[in-house]
């Protein structure tokens, strides 16, 4: 690791840019001249990207930015990007050796990849204190034992819902069960509802389900092992793919979800649950966020909104308390100023993280704040997640973004009609093996 | 018929040296020294933004690349031949090939027929072609996010129109339902292209002197027959021109599609771009997407080459054989 360090240091002061993509080779001449690079502690600003870019949460970070500009006098250039925008953007930056200092990393298969290419900094020491206060959560910006990123926000992927059309519908208990789940579907139906809101046309809102049903089907020893080996051999992926079928085939989902978007405009899959137009939807934590944004008061569902996990599979072989989740973590590119660093341990702190879990911005990570999360719907989602046996990381993050991404597609096709089970597996198992 | 627009082939070079009068030498030398002022800049953009760029990405297609890091896993035509097996690749290739005839086949007939209206003297004429030609002005971005708000589903004006007269949209959209997909893209790309077919057959027509068309009403043509038999072959190279540019267009067509579909529903309008992005940006497999993105190349270079060796090098060979015979 002292390799890329150094290399990074080197690439910071250096005059290319882009030899920040080739910090993965390591090349002798170069360690030398990391001692004398870099901008240290005199950077005058640092550039910060990050996806609050809508209502209170923008303004938070609008003035967490201000504050430690007033504290240390090292200014913050913040850009507030919509989700997608800001990951092509980084895949860009990457690309070009010109990331941001201070970004956000899902962990998984893809914070691997940028490790290996030397484009992430090390924070196992800068940020020893912080990463002993968040624990396990650290756990999935890990690789090879040094941690790369610190999560701000780890949460978990369950049904969000209007408990007023529920009510309406005559629903009395959210579902607990697949079968309690039907039945629900067919009292909103009946009561001229649209049950479910999917964004089936980006796909990983479609693919969740998948990832969701393979969790209740799969032990977790074969879900790690499947991260691990790339091997999805195990008949409990082909039940996945049942009861997706399954559940495509009660019709459950919004008019024209297979080109519905997951979370931009209100016509988008959250915009319809924001909107009263579908009853529920499966999302994760970030939702009610995202529905403020997408509503003129600002308020999303406000008091009407109510959360439960993905209910349990009969006779499934997997954990039925297991959840489905992930987060976002702050990452410090490796090229960066220590101010930088400086900023993430920041954003960590008691005070900031407060701020954020008052805000409904996300789950906060930081352990000493879990009692500042004021929303009923949020703090509910927040005792799953600490009482779940284990957080299976999104797949698509898991596999990183190659298999990952011929999972999703093949997942989406089965939402339109034209995947088999079986061909899920087959798909996602010829990009893993392509991965070699 | 003298008047027959015949495209110049480049400029022919000078008479030989022998002829030329004393001091020739030196002229040579500094029309050399002024060919190579002049075009060196365009010629350094050109191997810049061009040459490089094509080299590059033949470069990529030979390694397994994440998008970041060295080059370093070199996997020979792998690439080439996981993207030439792609069911999605060939049938976005399909797309696209169904995308230019159909392009051509509909905005032909209708670019004629509403520049040959636009051509006859008339109130509002000025009005009348500016709004045709609006939609091909707006920018590909706007005009698709304007198109996908009036497609929606259940909610958009296109289905609250057809509401009206008691029809109903498909539960999915035309846009959500792998059947009507492309043919919705195919409208809305009529819509915005159109006008460029306009816009262009006008600019011929202005080339067509009244004169034959006077002479032909003369000789008892009807109106129909003045067009059909003196105007649109005049307006031939400039038909064939336009054809060209709309088929080039056509095989590269990217932004309309990312904007109303993204490719889907389940890859019904998948192009060889929207194709090598997703397997680009997307999943970061760098290696296949610049295979497909040389793959494109090589179509769109042969399909160029053709056309221009068979149908605009015959249009002109045609002009030299009939000319005086008819």
């Amino acid at each position: 690791m002292n390799t890329i360090r150094a290399l990074s240091l080197a690439a910071s002061g250096s005059l290319v840019l882009t030899l920040a993509a080739c910090g993965g080779s390591s090349s002798e001449g170069d360690q030398g001249g990391g001692s004398t690079g870099g901008d240290g502690g005199t950077a005058e600003s640092i550039s910060w990207w990050h996806n609050s870019n809508t209502g209170e949460g923008l303004e938070y970070y609008t003035q967490l930015a201000a504050d430690f500009e007033e504290e240390t006098g090292v200014a913050v250039e913040m850009e507030a990007m919509q989700h997608e925008d800001m990951l092509t953007k980084l895949d860009a930056a990457f690309q070009a050796g010109d990331a941001p200092d201070v970004y956000m990393e899902r962990g998984g298969g893809e914070l691997a990849d940028h490790v290996e290419a030397g484009l992430t900094r090390d924070l196992t020491e800068d940020a020893a204190e912080e990463i002993e206060l968040l624990g396990g959560t650290v756990q999935g910006w890990t690789v090879d034992d040094r941690v790369y990123a610190l999560p701000f926000s780890v949460g978990v992927v369950g049904f969000w819902y209007n408990t007023e059309m529920f009510e309406e519908a005559g629903i009395t208990e959210p579902p607990s069960t697949w079968d309690e789940m039907y039945t629900a579907i067919d009292q909103l139906k009946a009561a001229g509802m649209e049950p479910i809101s999917v964004g089936a046309g980006d796909k990983w809102p479609a693919a969740h389900y998948w990832y969701q049903f393979a969790l209740r089907h799969c032990a977790e020893d074969v879900l790690t092992s499947a991260v691990q080996t790339l091997d999805f051999s195990d008949e409990c992926f082909i039940r996945a793919g049942e009861e997706v079928e399954k559940l495509v085939a009660a019709e459950p989902f919004n008019r024209g979800f297979l080109s519905t978007p997951a979370q931009s405009g209100p016509t988008s899959a959250s915009g319809l649950l924001a909107t009263e137009q579908v009853a529920m939807e499966m999302q994760g934590h970030w939702e009610p966020g995202v529905m403020a944004g997408l509503t003129e008061d600002g308020e999303g569902l406000g008091d009407k909104l109510g959360w439960f996990p993905f209910p349990a599979v009969e006779g499934g072989q997997g954990d039925q308390e297991a959840q489905l989740g992930g987060g976002d973590a702050w990452a410090v590119s490796a090229d960066a100023p220590q101010a930088a660093v400086d900023f993430v341990t920041f954003l960590l702190s008691d005070e900031v993280q407060r701020g954020f879990a008052e805000r409904d911005m996300g789950l906060p990570t930081n352990p000493n704040v879990t009692d500042a999360v004021a929303d009923p719907a949020l703090a509910q989602l927040l005792e799953v997640r600490d009482n779940a046996p284990y957080v299976q990381l999104y797949f698509d993050t898991a596999f990183g973004q190659s298999v990952g991404g011929a999972m999703n597609d093949a997942i989406a096709l089965m939402f339109a009609g034209q995947a088999t089970p079986q061909d899920i597996v087959d798909q996602t198992q010829s990009a893993a093996d392509a991965e070699g | 018929m003298t008047a027959l627009p015949v495209p110049s082939r480049g400029t022919t070079p000078p008479a030989g040296r022998d002829t030329r009068p004393a001091g020739g030498r030196r002229r040579d030398w500094r029309m050399a020294a002024e060919i190579v002022v002049f075009t060196a800049p365009a010629l350094l953009l050109f191997a810049v933004f061009v040459v490089w760029p094509i080299l590059r990405a033949v470069q990529f297609s030979l390694y397994r690349w994440k998008g970041f890091g060295p080059l370093v896993d070199f996997v020979g035509l792998q690439n080439y031949v996981a993207v030439l097996t792609d069911e999605v690749f060939t049938g976005a290739v399909g797309h696209n090939l169904i995308i230019v005839v159909a392009s051509i086949l509909i905005q032909l007939p209708l670019g004629l027929a509403i520049a040959l209206l636009l051509n006859r003297r008339m109130r509002g004429q000025g009005m009348l072609r500016t709004i045709i030609f609006v939609p091909y002005v707006l920018s590909e971005v706007i005009a698709g996010v304007v198109w996908f708000q009036l497609l929606q589903p259940g909610r958009g004006v296109i289905e609250a129109m057809l509401g009206t007269v008691g029809l109903a949209g498909p539960f999915q959209g035309f846009l959500g339902t792998p059947s009507l997909a492309l043919p919705t893209l195919v409208v809305v790309l009529t819509w915005k292209y159109v006008g460029l077919a306009v816009l262009l057959f006008l600019a011929g027509l202005q080339g067509v002197p009244d004169e034959l068309s006077e002479a032909a009403q003369i000789d008892g043509a009807s109106w129909w027959q003045t067009q059909w038999r003196v105007t649109i072959p005049l307006l031939g190279p400039t038909i064939r021109m336009w054809a060209f540019l709309s088929m080039i267009g056509s095989l590269q067509l990217f932004d309309m599609v990312w904007i109303l579909t993204g490719g889907g529903p389940a890859n019904a309008t998948t192009t060889m771009a929207t194709f090598l992005v997703n397997e680009g940006t997307k999943r970061q497999n760098y290696g296949i997407a610049a295979a497909a993105s040389v793959v494109l190349f090589v179509i769109a270079l042969l399909m160029a080459v053709l056309y221009q060796r068979f149908v605009l090098r015959r249009d002109t060979a045609d002009a030299d054989v009939t000319r005086g015979v008819r």
